[in-house]
């Protein structure tokens, strides 16, 4: 479903990913991981064309993105993303937020983009908050709202930069269950995490990078239990410690 | 000397008009400035060099010479200009209202557009981020997320500005314009009772301001909290 | 710009005598008002910040009665009010001051006056961004109220402002042309008269915008390189947005 051909890019003299490729199925959950600065978030970035790439190739279904392909118009309606740091848009209330690309990029009818949302939002627990501004909310609510946000388009794969960094402790499940639910109904679901436990459970794969390169790929299980690379033993070691 | 009271009620009536010139050159001035100043500020922001060296320099320009040489400037270039438009290159006579309506709205737009960039630049980039991965439209993402934003983040800055503007219209009297200042003007200089006058308009301007510059700290307190 | 090199109609000079003139009373009226301005306007941004009596009161009377009044309105009382007001022999030796003095003397006590009320604002509210443990700090330390001031609280709070008072240093340059309304041939005059003499518009008012715009340049560069000469090493003060 989606597929990473040697993608090469560079900010200035430093170049931030070396030459990644990968393949990800329909349906199939990876997990990102690896060191601070080792290129996972520009690389989940290059798959909805936020970030440009300078060399190599990605498909996402039939869309191919390239260097100097700029129109990602349609990419975008069937890839959805999840921020870090939740960017609800703070002067619009929860369903305004969740309904409000749906009429304005899919163009549906307002009835039926609210309807959506409703249901949306009841899926991940929060239709006691429907009239609420997210400042209102605390953060594993804001994550959630924009989780059903990006679900709102009915995208094909979605795409989560770490998406409980920012939280803290006793709200980070709430949002993983979430993930969890969408995993099982067979999202294709790519996420940038340190939650070992999310991806020992419910990733399919694991991807490690270090250094803007991909290091190892392996199913989830056998990564934690028996990584390959001196690197990601290293990687595991440390983050499993504490 | 004695203040004449009587000497102030019977000015009242043209003291409104020209109060009302200057309300009015207020709404023009804010409205027109705030448009053109937030086109001058998405101008600026665009990847197009023209466009944001056009704009930026137009800013600088602006800011950087006094309002009366520009009331100065459109007066002599405002006949010129729709001249060469219309009539073949001759100057064409046109009302003082409509050029001091272009003054200001030009002039200040230059102000609001500062005030618009910081509203802009106040935002979160993930903000930005978001609207790209939802597929909003450049456009719709400035109409519906980004400016909404903006706007709010420098609402007291904006009515401050709007506050000054107020005061700037007292300018036009170096056409001898007839707005609040001008009708004042007129009236010392007809029945020789300049200290009433000049008094009165100082009194007026006064509560007009400071009833405005309070609202706008009550706001300023409103927006702290409700926080977003 | 020949126009500058030609005779006036009195045989006197040349035009650019005229303008080198206006240049000179604009000079003088905004460098004077500007001195003034920083003395009393510290004064009074201090007086608002100090605890108690009757000094904070004062100080917000005169801010708020020099704010809300337009500049121009100000002058005309200052330069035809305020002689009527007085005793009349005082105000008789007012109305009586050679020209250029009489318009330049309330000119210049007018905008010095006006434009205090603002950096009396802005250093209010630079005070009123230090810590609060900084006056505790110097009150434990034994210091004086003056000397709190003087040593402690004002050079910080000046570092934090120079960006808002370079704004304040070149809008005095511009405010001079108010002076023109009470018969001050600055700048701005200047150009209108050349103007009435010649009827070259464009040339006259042309020439004196391009000085305009050095002054402003020139404003802005000496402003910029204090800044940088006072800067803290570890202050990041917000120096020359692009």
């Amino acid at each position: 479903m989606i597929s990473i051909n040697q993608v090469s890019k560079s900010y200035g003299s430093f170049q931030v990913l070396k030459d990644c490729s990968a393949e990800i199925a329909r349906g199939e959950v990876v997990v990102i991981c690896g060191p601070s600065g080792s290129g996972k978030s520009t690389l989940i970035k290059t798959v909805n064309g936020l970030e440009t790439i300078d060399s190599g190739e990605i498909k996402v279904g039939d869309f191919r993105l390239a260097p100097g392909i700029t129109n990602v118009a349609a990419l975008r309606r069937s890839v959805g993303m999840v921020f870090q740091s939740f960017e609800l848009f703070p002067h619009l209330s929860v369903l305004s937020n969740v309904t409000i690309a749906q009429t304005k990029v899919l163009k549906r009818s307002k009835a039926v983009a609210e309807e959506k949302s409703r249901s949306l939002l009841a899926r991940v627990g929060l239709s006691a908050h429907i009239t609420k501004y997210p400042a209102q909310l605390s953060g594993g609510q804001q994550q959630r709202v924009a989780i059903a946000r990006a679900l709102a388009l009915d995208p094909e794969v979605m795409l989560f930069d770490e998406p409980t960094s920012a939280l803290d402790p006793e709200m980070v499940n709430e949002v993983l269950e979430v993930m969890t639910g969408l995993a099982k109904q067979g999202m294709t679901m790519i996420c940038v995490t340190h939650e070992m436990g999310f991806a020992r459970n419910v990733a399919n794969r694991v991807l490690f990078m270090d250094g803007g390169e991909i290091v190892e790929t392996a199913e989830a299980v056998k990564f934690f239990n028996a990584p390959q690379s001196e690197r990601a033993k290293a990687f595991l070691a440390r983050i499993l410690k504490h | 000397m004695m203040v004449d009271l009587s000497a102030i009620a019977s000015a009242v009536p043209f003291l409104l008009t020209g109060l009302w010139f200057t309300v009015q050159i207020t709404l023009v001035g804010v409205a027109g400035g705030i448009v053109f100043g937030s086109l001058l500020a998405v101008a600026r922001l665009s990847q197009n060099r023209l466009l944001s060296t056009f704009a930026t320099a137009y800013v600088n320009l602006m800011r950087s010479i006094p309002l009366i040489l520009v009331i100065f400037w459109v007066f002599f270039l405002v006949p010129w200009a729709i001249g060469w438009m219309t009539n073949g290159g001759r100057p064409v006579a046109v009302g003082a209202s409509l050029t001091i309506f272009v003054t200001f709205v030009l002039f200040e737009a230059a102000y609001y557009a500062e005030i618009v960039r910081a509203g802009f630049r106040s935002i979160s980039t993930g903000q930005y981020a978001a609207c790209e991965a939802l597929g909003l439209s450049k456009l719709h993402a400035y109409i519906y997320i980004l400016f909404p934003q903006a706007i709010r983040n420098v609402l007291p800055i904006l009515l401050t500005q709007t506050i000054v503007l107020f005061q700037d219209t007292s300018l036009v009297y170096v056409i001898s314009a007839t707005d609040l200042l001008g009708a004042a003007t007129k009236i010392a200089q007809r029945d020789g009772r300049l200290v009433e006058m000049y008094l009165i308009v100082g009194v007026i301007y006064f509560l007009f301001c400071y009833a405005a510059s309070q609202s706008v700290k009550r706001l300023q307190g409103r927006l702290a909290f409700g926080g977003r | 710009m020949s126009l500058l090199f030609e005779t006036t109609p009195d045989g006197a000079g040349r035009y650019i005598d005229w303008i080198l003139s206006g240049l000179g009373w604009t000079l003088s009226l905004a460098l004077g008002a500007w001195t003034i301005a920083l003395v009393v306007g510290t004064l009074v941004g201090v007086a608002r910040t100090l605890r108690s009596g009757i000094w904070p009161r004062l100080g917000r009377v005169y801010v708020e009665t020099f704010r809300n009044i337009p500049l121009l309105v100000q002058m005309f009382f200052w330069y035809f009010v305020l002689p009527e007001l007085l005793p009349v022999r005082i105000g008789l030796a007012i109305k009586q001051m050679d020209p250029p003095w009489g318009s330049f003397v309330p000119a210049l006590i007018c905008l010095g006056l006006f434009t205090a009320a603002r950096i009396a604002e802005q250093v209010r509210a630079g005070v009123q961004a230090l810590p609060a443990g900084q006056r505790a700090a110097a009150s434990a330390l034994g210091f004086s109220s003056s000397g709190m001031y003087r040593l402690i609280l004002l050079p910080q709070a000046f570092r934090i402002i120079l960006p808002t008072l370079t704004n304040e240093f070149m809008t005095i340059f511009k405010n001079t042309s108010v002076a023109l309304t009470i018969g001050l041939v600055e700048l701005t005059a200047t150009a209108r008269e050349i103007n009435e003499n010649t009827f070259r518009t464009f040339e006259a008012f042309g020439v004196v915008t391009i000085v305009y715009l050095v002054i402003a340049l020139i404003a802005w560069q000496l402003m910029y390189r204090i800044e940088r000469a006072v800067q803290l090493p570890s202050l990041a003060s917000g120096s020359a947005r692009p």
